[in-house]
């Protein structure tokens, strides 16, 4: 069953890839999707028996290598870490294969499509089985290339390219830390089969790693070098340029690819690291920091901008913000918990937001919506739902949206973490509440409400999306509204209700009690999330429904500010300044100066030239004139003939 | 001495001289129409005839006249291949000599006493029959070279391989008497005991062999001896550039072999200079040389010169290794090339024959068999594995390296590398131009079978190479068996 939740989609991205010209559009699509909601059903049923059936369990598949002491296999591991990561994977990508025949009817290349989220899905699933760090790896990259193959699936639009590119270049950076990473826990244990590592990592607590003749406390080294890694897919700040331009693939690709799952991958490892990175209290304070200022900053910049779909992307950044500095305070419970209610409402969002560009003709800024909510009223609704669950709304003591109970728990945990880290996150995450929920409904007020500021045709062509479209939305949809409210207590609850749910796939050191005390935070505390989101609601309302002068005045009070924000930190152009242009001139230096001039000059071309010029020089000797050519035998003679009287002259 | 056992011992070549003087005969009192099919058939036959009795003849060394004619498994190994090599270049030429009007019943004659001229090279154990044969041979070529009498270009060539021939004739004679003033015999066997017994070698002796080299290195067409070659070959009706490119040179080699590594082991270390110091010359300049040129034949020429240079180095090498290795070389060398002419043969527009490279475009469309052969001989030929060709380099090599001529065998290496671009060229042509005109398509049973056998040979070989090599080795230990 293992084997077949993990494979189906595999089987299904050879069929539809390989064999899609046989299958035909309908039949591709019909494949793939069909098989990947049996695994979505398998893994259900392994989530179910995990938790609260046999067990965790690993899955022995193939020997892979065996040298010396480097030995690994494939296995699935199937813990309750996994299963949790199973159902949102398969259920998300079941629900955005379903959606896209809606979506993608219309496209030229529907099995190469379907293929590729096939294909994703199976390396996401190898990715959260794997109970050895190199298999990790091999989703890991599988996945990033699965995400570079869609964000460019319209290879025929330039920016799409770029974007792929950008996508993979940045994730590389990551992966190479991830890569050291791996190495250096090789290096440390001897070994890179996970539970091995777990075990051996007390005792490795102290452990100096010296490099450079500088010591250094190893697992810091590791943990750190492993969540570059982390950063670099799950699109933390410094490496989170390549989200935003992601946007350029299809829009269910965001939905399941740069929202649900693989964004999410980075937490995940943490995660399942978290026997590692318990004993560095370093690396998480570093995981805290960098999450906490991601959450604020994807925030800020969320504010300002104007294509739908970036609007989400930097919310989802931010979110990820959330889910590490989670991790970071040792709340890896909750980190888990929110990764899971994201997924639902964020994938909700996005696909949402897909039924309005959809609607629109494929017009994306949001300038240029406005008064489509009679028209679309499905997808209103919809948004509003993942809106809210975004947003973190609820009444306290009774229950509400997903993200107010996920949210709220990571923001208590964070109070409750009593640290220097833990309160720098607490407010930079709070203020982050208040302006995801002034973006979320600065979105819908946009978008659904006012004027329509299309054009007349546009206007005419709007329509509510197909029931492919917005039936599959119905779980998405569900699950936003109640994830929450249903995993609380197990996720991320108090006691022992939360570990028996995670069992041992989670570790805590015990002196790391964030999440034990986030239960006992102050009233205000509990309360403050709810209220950051509903001041930021009323802010929205204010500022697009009631005096829609408000915002062009407030940019142009706020300049700097506005600015900053809407060129997002300058992050891009920072980056272009420092590595992509140098790396443009030094690689046209060597290219032209380097390769040209002097490799190809003095390598091929030169010696094709001299080859040549030599073979010219022999043609010409050959005059056709029977005594030169005597002449040249007699040269010959002569020559041989002295050389051997001259040598026998000197001997 | 009894002269029967004499006769039997020289049988092959008794039989040929008997049959082309027979055919000679029966030509005149045949009536013009019918005198060159009947005796270019009749030639073959005898020639097929000969092989056998070259095959059945008792094995192990023997010596007949005097000792001026020996019989060993050496020649024997020589002479099979000459004989076949004779065969295919009449059965090849059959329908181009006709349409060039050479159909003369003296062409196949011609051939034959070539080839008579050609075993007495390689059955020679005496300065006297060497020279016999050589000028045999040299005299038949002459004559056939010029055979398009009406064509200016064949007349050229002709005159010019006659006087540039007579040149090296008298260089090569005039070697044989210096030798023989010096060593004071002109006996194989005598001059080996001569040169081996002699303390210090004389200058007199070493300028005779010096001279005696330059000869051969002539009918090899080693560089700077060379020149005649690309005129010739280009001049000369195609099917008889086949038999240049092809018999004589083995034969020549041959004869090279024996003179170096029988009467002169001894001077080994003063021969070996200069056969290294030809055989660089030739690999590289037919390389370089054959890269400018615009005309198949032409390029064939160079492509011999190079490979008179590969098997050359065999010969620097001095070992039996090394000799082992020219006599693989030389008979994948014959099937290349009698396939590459067959291919060149049947190349017509309309009729008539052309020559030039660029008459090849588009022939991977037109004419997809043919092509396909071509480009298995020039694969081989630029020694591209698993073809033929690569092994016959390949030993080359191998003996190079195990007498630590290691200069000589990067040498050969780089050159061989830049000849691959001239072989691909007319792959290039074939496979990637856009065709001009097609040219006829391929007429003729016989040459179609010839191509797919040598094709087949060439693609196969790697199968089975011991049948090859084993006997090229028991043919080489002959002469290293004293």
């Amino acid at each position: 069953m293992e084997t077949l939740a993990v494979f189906l989609p595999l089987l299904g991205a050879i069929l539809a890839g390989l064999f899609g010209f046989v299958l035909r559009d309908r039949g591709a699509v019909l494949v793939t999707s069909s098989l990947l909601t049996i695994s979505a059903v398998l893994s259900w049923v392994l989530f179910y028996d995990v938790i609260w059936g046999t067990g965790p369990r690993t899955v022995h598949l193939l020997n892979w290598v065996s040298v010396d002491k480097f030995i690994f296999n494939w296995a699935l591991l199937i813990d309750q870490l996994t299963v949790v990561m199973l159902v949102v994977v398969t259920t998300v990508s079941s629900v955005v294969h379903w959606y896209s025949i809606g979506y993608m009817h219309h496209d030229k290349s529907i099995p190469r499509f379907f293929a590729y989220l096939s294909f994703f899905t199976f390396f996401m699933l190898m990715l959260v089985t794997s109970d050895n760090l190199i298999q990790m790896f091999f989703g890991w990259e599988g996945v990033g290339l699965c995400s570079y193959l869609l964000i460019g699936f319209w290879f025929d639009k330039p920016s799409a390219n770029a974007a792929a590119i950008k996508a993979f270049v940045v994730n590389r950076v990551g992966d190479f830390g991830y890569a050291l990473g791996i190495f250096g826990v090789f290096v440390l244990f001897g070994t890179i089969q996970l539970d091995d590592i777990f075990l051996a990592a007390s005792s490795k607590a102290e452990a100096k790693i010296i490099f450079l003749g500088i010591e250094f406390h190893a697992i810091t080294v590791l943990c750190l070098l492993l969540f570059i890694g982390a950063m670099g897919k799950s699109a933390q700040l410094g490496l989170h340029t390549w989200l935003p331009d992601a946007m350029e693939g299809p829009t269910p690709v965001s939905a399941l690819i740069h929202a649900a799952t693989m964004v999410t991958a980075g937490v995940f490892m943490v995660c399942r690291l978290s026997p590692l990175f318990e004993y560095s209290e370093t690396a998480l304070a570093v995981v805290a920091v960098v999450g906490a200022s991601t959450a604020f900053f994807a925030a800020t910049v969320g504010l300002t901008q104007n294509d739908i779909k970036r609007v989400i992307a930097y919310s989802t950044c931010s979110q990820l913000g959330y889910m590490f500095f989670a991790a970071g305070l040792s709340a890896y419970g909750a980190a888990m918990f929110h990764l899971f209610t994201h997924a639902f409402f964020k994938a909700l969002l996005f696909l949402g937001s897909g039924c309005v560009i959809h609607a629109m003709s494929d017009e994306q800024d949001m300038r240029k919506m406005g008064g489509i909510r009679k028209l679309v009223p499905i997808t209103y609704i919809y948004m509003w739902i993942g809106s809210l669950a975004l947003a973190g709304i609820g009444i306290p003591g009774l229950g509400g949206f997903a993200g107010f109970h996920s949210k709220d728990i990571i923001l208590e945990s964070a109070w409750a973490a009593d640290s220097i880290f833990g309160y720098y996150s607490f407010w930079l995450g709070l203020i982050a509440a208040l302006m995801t929920a002034f973006y979320s409904w600065r979105l819908l007020f946009l978008t659904f409400h006012g004027q329509a500021r299309c054009d007349e045709r546009t206007l005419a062509h709007v329509h509510e999306s197909p029931a492919i479209m917005w039936v599959p939305l119905l779980v998405l949809a569900a699950g936003a509204v109640v994830a929450g409210y249903l995993g609380h207590t197990v996720f991320a609850g108090g006691g022992d209700q939360m570990r028996s749910f995670w069992g041992d796939a989670l570790f805590m050191l015990p002196t790391h009690t964030a999440l034990e005390n986030a239960h006992k935070v102050p009233l205000w505390v509990k309360v403050s999330p709810l209220a950051a989101g509903l001041m930021g609601i009323s802010i929205a309302y204010i500022f697009y429904i009631q005096n829609n002068k408000l915002p062009s005045n407030c940019a142009a009070r706020f300049k700097p500010l506005y600015e900053i924000s809407y060129n997002k930190w300058y992050f891009d152009e920072l980056y272009d300044r420092i590595f992509v242009k140098p790396a443009f001139v030094i690689g046209r230096y060597l290219w032209k100066s380097g390769d040209g001039a002097v490799i190809d000059r003095l390598g091929p071309d030169g010696l094709a030239m001299v080859t040549l010029r030599f073979s010219r020089l022999v043609s010409i000797l050959q005059t056709g004139y029977v005594y030169h050519y005597a002449f040249a035998m007699l040269i010959g003679l002569v020559g041989l003939v002295s050389w051997y009287v001259f040598s026998e002259f000197l001997r | 001495m009894n002269s029967f056992v004499d006769l039997l011992i020289s049988l092959p070549e008794l039989f040929l001289v008997l049959t082309a003087m027979g055919m000679m005969v029966a030509g005149v009192y045949t009536s013009a129409g019918k005198a060159y099919t009947l005796i270019s058939n009749a030639a073959v036959l005898s020639l097929f005839g000969a092989i056998g009795l070259v095959l059945f003849a008792k094995t192990g060394t023997t010596l007949a006249f005097n000792d001026l004619f020996i019989n060993d498994g050496f020649a024997q190994y020589i002479k099979i291949i000459l004989l076949l090599a004779a065969a295919l270049v009449i059965l090849i030429g059959d329908r181009a000599v006709r349409k060039i009007k050479i159909a003369h019943f003296e062409y196949p004659i011609l051939i034959i006493f070539a080839t008579i001229g050609m075993m007495l090279m390689v059955s020679a154990n005496d300065l006297m029959s060497l020279y016999v044969g050589l000028e045999l041979q040299s005299l038949a070529l002459y004559v056939v070279a010029a055979l398009n009498r009406d064509s200016l270009r064949s007349s050229e060539a002709g005159l010019k391989y006659f006087v540039l021939g007579a040149l090296s004739s008298g260089m090569l004679l005039y070697g044989c008497s210096l030798i023989y003033g010096y060593a004071g015999t002109t006996s194989f066997t005598g001059l080996e005991t001569a040169v081996a017994g002699a303390s210090n070698i004389s200058l007199g002796l070493l300028t005779g062999l010096v001279f005696l080299i330059v000869g051969l290195a002539f009918k090899v067409a080693a560089v700077p001896f060379h020149m005649w070659t690309p005129d010739v070959y280009e001049g000369a009706p195609t099917p008889v550039t086949a038999f240049f490119a092809a018999a004589p040179k083995v034969a020549s080699m041959a004869l090279f072999v024996r003179i170096t590594m029988g009467p002169f082991q001894g001077m080994a270390d003063q021969w070996q200079q200069i056969i290294i110091v030809l055989s660089i010359l030739s690999m590289v300049l037919a390389a370089l040389a054959a890269i400018s040129q615009t005309n198949i034949k032409r390029l064939m020429a160079y492509s011999s010169i190079g490979h008179a240079g590969y098997a050359l180095i065999g010969l620097g090498a001095g070992t039996k290794q090394g000799t082992t290795a020219i006599l693989i070389y030389l008979a994948i060398y014959i099937v290349m090339v009698i396939g590459t002419f067959a291919c060149i043969l049947c190349m017509k527009r309309k009729g008539n024959s052309v020559e030039q490279i660029n008459d090849l475009a588009g022939l991977g469309k037109s004419h997809p068999a043919i092509a396909a052969a071509l480009l298995l001989f020039m694969f081989s030929m630029a020694g591209i594995p698993p073809l033929a060709g690569f092994f016959g380099k390949l030993y080359i090599f191998l003996a190079a390296i195990e007498a630590e001529l290691y200069s000589l065998a990067v040498i050969g290496v780089l050159s061989s590398v830049v000849g691959s671009f001239y072989y691909l060229r007319i792959v290039k042509v074939m496979y990637f131009d856009n065709l001009s005109d097609e040219l006829d398509s391929v007429t003729g049973k016989r040459i179609s079978v010839i191509i797919s056998l040598c094709a087949l040979t060439i693609l196969l070989f790697f199968l089975s190479p011991s049948l090859l090599v084993d006997s090229a080795s028991t043919a080489a230990s002959v002469l290293f068996e004293k």
